[in-house]
């Protein structure tokens, strides 16, 4: 699993701390990653003491902005050494186990399971002696009772239907420090298990809300009646999108639902799907579309299958002999003032895994032979299934190849994902009726490809060299069992 | 057995023998010939007189139970002995002793069972049998309101509710049949069953109940078993606190429960009671929850059995003091922390269910008349289930096996006691090899284990230096875990690289307690990684998670012996 040094001293900023703490991370990401970071008001409230030190959300790839909380393997009061597993964090990609690089004691829980919290805030503290535990817990839930205060207490204190969670400023420390506080007020303020876990949920201060159960116990019902939720729906739609900008945004009310529809929130893959997408609006693109005679390679994709070929590694290949000569067409732009010339042609593969999308990464596939690039590739997708993919195995392609070939498309138009110059589409291959030069009709297998590209440093003279190289090498395919 | 009497001379460089032959002369032995013969391990195996593979170990006879039954009973449950009533009495008439007593009649012994309560004991009446009719509603019910699950699958089913009375009498009726079946099958082989408390008055003498009845045994067996363990501080009221023996009636669903202990029993009740709507605190003594079990199961078994669940804890405290609900008050439970002893909390809850272990129930079995001290509880045996007197001698043909020698307190592993038992009386000596007893914890998914865990492996490795090398497969990438749309779960082999032995084998996810037979048959037999994983599995089946785990172990390459196609 990979470790990530994941905690630094305050008051480090935010990304000097994760620009040193991340060594592996490569340097040309983290300048925008850091603008994801929003202002923390929480930070402000608490003013950590030396040697308490505060455990970040670490960036487990460049694409991530924010992480879940799978589970705290530790729980607070733990002695931590160096080393261990503390945290598992689910990123967009995956889930990996979190290790401390300091010993200490695990002081406080700030973010609990489930919930998310954005790269680089505080999700829990870490004391250094016994002394200071008490001391980090006195400053996790007066950072806490503060943010519930700053959100008007007297609304907090009496009604039974406070503000919406989303509206609370920091949503990922508004609920009390888990177990230290909210167990036990004689014969006021029991809750349930359950009213416990969703009072944390819907980030509802149990100490207010009143209890009708039995025994005046806070029940699950009271809970939900002070999130003010009327029907119980997930609770995990609650969920505030904590990247926001600081001040909330009052969303407009949603058109009522139809009778009977499901509301299902992404998961943390699919919250980086959308907002990939969303990103790529920033970057102008354009298409070009090529014809390909593919009789030739579909020959030799016949031949070489025993050996374990697939179509997806011969296309990769094809398409990374091509970048080879083309390098502009493997560049990109990252600032918009410059061409980032890669020193690797490493090709993205876009594939369906588990109801998601990811893109495993054949590095330097112009390098690796054809047998040897088959092998990666049946690793890299039986490791995204069962979600192990590595950071650098799923975030350093400079170029997307995409097939849905397959299922009989013919041609389709794809999605330029940020940080890369181009991606190919694959369109299926089909008998096509084509007459040559002398007047004579024949039918040979065609396919379409379509690439996009970002124009700001890939021109439509390039895009088209660059076809025409990838089209003879597939249409001469001898070169790629070489 | 016949092969155990041709054998040549024996090298006496045999590492830990399993078996050894005492003369198998037809009267019992005046003096045991420990001929050492077969051992469980590889090295012991080169010198094979019957040039059996090494894969075919010299094992518990197993001729046709059939054949031998009828037999034995057409003779009149073997032949009388000269002075003793019958070969073989045994005390206590639960899973041990009922392996213990067909196992006997196979042998041809004599035999009688005494129970002073109800045939099947513990595990049949009061333990694993019903509380597993109470998980199976556990897992449908589960399985029926987890909607997101049935939409991934394509179903739709409306509000699944449940009949409480209609759980328990499931429960109730499943205890019942098996209770008969298994009074019935020592009925038709032949075994007594003597109705009363067993107490020894002397060397193979034994009272039955509190009439003037003594019969005597040529052997005796103890398999006395247990009962719940309540600590003191804590009353039972059998209504909202309970123990298991109250739990498995299931006269009522509370809203909130305490449990107090987190081991197997804790944890399959926070299931059922999950599952049928309450709401469950645990109150463990220790710093973490399932202690016992190997720390990584343990992890993952608390992120998918206890965190999603309407559950919550507290850890290193004792209940020091629960009082039932009486005159519209709660039940209470005081907490006090486990190391300091300071009240910690008070929690108010509807009820409690203790299940912090159990004691033995060794109460009226006489043990004073034959100069036996318990120890805490538990009557001391060697390795050969020979029970030990105050002054650390055996006491002559007196075995105790099961829950009241505390050895390892399953059902199953009582059985397998009573049946090393039986061999040893019947002239063949033979020690149980512990280590190769699976557990499981029937939850959902299910928890299985076979050896040892992790940190044991480590620890015996830095003694005895040797390497320890672990392997894991997930359950996610398993075709029939996907399948069924279950693929959270993990295996995990604890093994020695160098010589590919099996140290012990976890198993967390879908089946697990079905899957682990192969691992703890592996262990039993003394095969090792590099053989078995040529063994082929069906595809696609959950075992293929085994499969892969042998697979994906890393063995050191071991010169072995050629095994040749042997005529056995």
């Amino acid at each position: 699993m990979a470790s990530s040094p994941f905690l630094s001293k305050t008051p480090i900023s935010f990304s000097s701390s994760i620009s040193t703490s991340l060594p592996w991370r490569p340097s040309p990401f983290s300048s925008s990653s850091s603008t994801a970071f929003r202002s923390n008001p929480r930070r402000r409230t608490l003013t950590v003491q030396s040697k308490i030190r505060e455990i970040f959300m670490p960036a487990l790839s460049s694409t991530m902005t924010e992480g879940k909380i799978v589970s705290w393997v530790k729980s607070e009061g733990d002695v931590l050494s160096k080393g261990e597993s503390v945290v598992v964090v689910e990123s967009d990609k995956a889930d990996m186990d979190v290790e401390t690089f300091y010993d200490g004691i695990l002081a406080a829980i700030v973010v609990g399971e489930g919930e998310t919290a954005p790269v680089g805030a505080a999700i829990g503290l870490l004391a250094e002696t016994e002394e200071e535990v008490a001391e980090a817990r006195e400053k996790a839930k007066s950072s806490s009772s503060a943010s519930a205060a700053s959100s008007s207490p007297a609304e907090a204190a009496v009604t039974p239907t406070p503000p919406p969670a989303t509206a609370t400023p920091a949503p990922a420390i508004a609920q009390p420090a888990p177990s230290a506080t909210a167990t036990y007020t004689p014969k006021k303020g029991v809750a349930t298990p359950f009213a416990k876990k969703l009072a944390k949920q819907h980030k509802v201060d149990i100490a207010s809300v009143v209890g009708t159960g039995p025994f005046g116990r806070i029940t699950p019902a009271d809970v939900e009646a002070a999130a003010g939720i009327v029907m119980p729906t997930k609770p995990v739609a609650a969920e505030p999108t904590s990247v926001a900008a600081a001040p909330p945004k009052p969303s407009a009310a949603p058109p009522p639902l139809l009778p009977g529809s499901t509301v299902v929130p992404f998961t943390t893959m699919q919250a980086a799907v959308s907002k990939n997408m969303v990103e790529s609006l920033s970057v102008p693109t354009f298409r070009v579309g090529y014809p390909i005679n593919s009789d030739a390679i579909d020959a030799l994709y016949e031949k070489v299958k025993p050996k374990g070929v697939t179509m997806t590694a011969l296309l990769a290949k094809a398409v990374a002999m091509a970048l080879a000569q083309h390098p502009v067409v493997n560049a990109s732009c990252k600032d918009g003032k410059s061409f980032l010339y890669n020193s690797s042609i490493n090709i993205a593969v876009a594939v369906a895994i588990n109801g998601g999308l990811m893109t495993p990464v054949l590095q330097d596939a112009d390098k690796l032979d054809l047998y040897l690039l088959s092998q990666k590739w049946k690793e890299l997708v039986e490791k995204a299934r069962s979600k192990q993919l590595q950071p650098h195995e799923y975030s350093t392609g400079t170029f997307t190849l995409s097939n849905l070939g397959m299922f009989g498309v013919d041609k389709f138009d794809a999605i330029l994902p940020p940080g890369q110059g181009a991606i190919m589409a694959v369109g299926a291959s089909q008998p096509t009726v084509v007459a040559d030069a002398d007047g004579f009709f024949s039918v040979k297998s065609k396919m379409l490809v379509n690439v996009t590209a970002d124009h700001r440093i890939v021109y439509g003279a390039d895009l088209a060299a660059f076809l025409k190289t990838f089209a003879k090498i597939v249409e001469n395919p001898e070169s790629l069992t070489l | 057995m016949q092969a155990s009497l041709s054998l040549p001379a024996l090298s006496p460089a045999v590492p830990r023998p399993s078996y050894v032959v005492q003369s198998a002369l037809p009267l019992p032995p005046s003096k045991p010939i420990n001929l050492r013969f077969c051992g469980l391990r590889r090295e012991a195996l080169g010198f094979s007189p019957l040039g059996r593979s090494d894969s075919h170990r010299v094992r518990l006879s197993a001729p046709s139970r059939s054949a031998t039954i009828s037999a034995s009973s057409s003779s009149g449950n073997g032949s009388p002995p000269k002075s003793f009533d019958y070969d073989l009495l045994i005390i206590g008439a639960g899973v041990g002793g009922h392996g213990a007593a067909l196992h006997a009649v196979e042998k041809g012994l004599k035999t009688a069972i005494v129970e002073g309560d109800v045939v099947g004991g513990t595990c049949v009446n009061r333990g694993c049998v019903p509380s597993k009719a109470l998980l199976a509603v556990s897992g449908r019910i589960r399985e029926l309101q987890n909607e997101h699950h049935l939409k991934a699958l394509g179903l739709q089913v409306s509000a699944a509710g449940y009949d409480r009375q209609g759980v328990a009498d499931h429960a109730n009726n499943l205890a019942t049949k098996i209770r008969n079946s298994l009074t019935n099958s020592m009925n038709s082989l032949g075994v007594d069953i003597l109705t009363g408390v067993g107490t020894i008055l002397g060397p193979q003498k034994v009272q039955i109940g509190s009439s003037d009845k003594v019969v005597t045994a040529k052997d005796i067996i103890i398999a006395t078993g247990s009962v719940p363990f309540v600590p003191k501080g804590i009353e039972v009221d059998g209504k909202t606190v309970i123990t298991s023996d109250h739990a498995l009636k299931l006269e009522f669903v509370p809203e909130w429960i305490a449990i107090v202990g987190s081991g197997y029993i804790g944890l399959e009740f926070s299931d059922v009671y999950t599952a049928l709507g309450s709401e469950v605190t645990f109150i463990e003594a220790l710093d973490q929850l399932m202690p016992g079990f190997d720390p990584e199961i343990g992890k993952l078994a608390q992120r998918v059995l206890i965190n999603p669940r309407k559950i919550d804890y507290q850890t290193g405290v004792f209940a020091s003091k629960i009082t039932p609900a009486k005159d519209g008050k709660p039940v209470t439970i005081e907490l006090i922390d486990a190391k300091t002893k300071e009240p910690k909390d008070t929690l108010e809850v509807d009820a409690a269910l203790i299940a912090t272990g159990r004691a033995p129930f060794t109460q009226g079995l006489g043990l004073e008349n034959i100069d036996v001290a318990t120890q805490r509880g538990f009557i001391p045996v060697d390795e050969r289930m020979r029970v030990i007197d105050a002054n650390g001698k055996l006491v002559p043909h007196l075995f105790c096996i099961g829950d009241a020698n505390g050895k390892m307190m399953l059902a199953h592993a009582a059985s397998a006691q009573g049946i090393s038992v039986v061999e040893q009386v019947t002239g063949r000596d033979h020690v149980l090899n512990h280590l190769s007893i699976p557990a499981a914890c029937f939850t959902h998914p299910e928890i299985s284990m076979v050896g040892l865990t992790e940190p044991q492996a480590r620890e015996k490795a830095e003694k005895e230096g040797f390497e320890v090398s672990i392997a894991k497969t997930s359950f996610k990438a398993n075709t029939k875990a996907l399948a069924e749309n279950e693929g959270e779960g993990l295996a995990k082999l604890i093994y020695r690289p160098d010589n590919g032995e099996i140290l012990g084998v976890h198993i967390f996810g879908l089946h697990a307690a079905d899957l682990i037979h192969e691992a703890s048959n592996a262990i039993a037999l003394g095969t090792r990684i590099q053989d078995i994983k040529f063994a082929v599995h069906a595809h696609p089946t959950l075992s293929e998670v085994l499969d892969e785990l042998f697979k994906s172990a890393k063995v050191a390459h071991v010169p072995s012996p050629v095994s040749e196609p042997v005529a056995v």
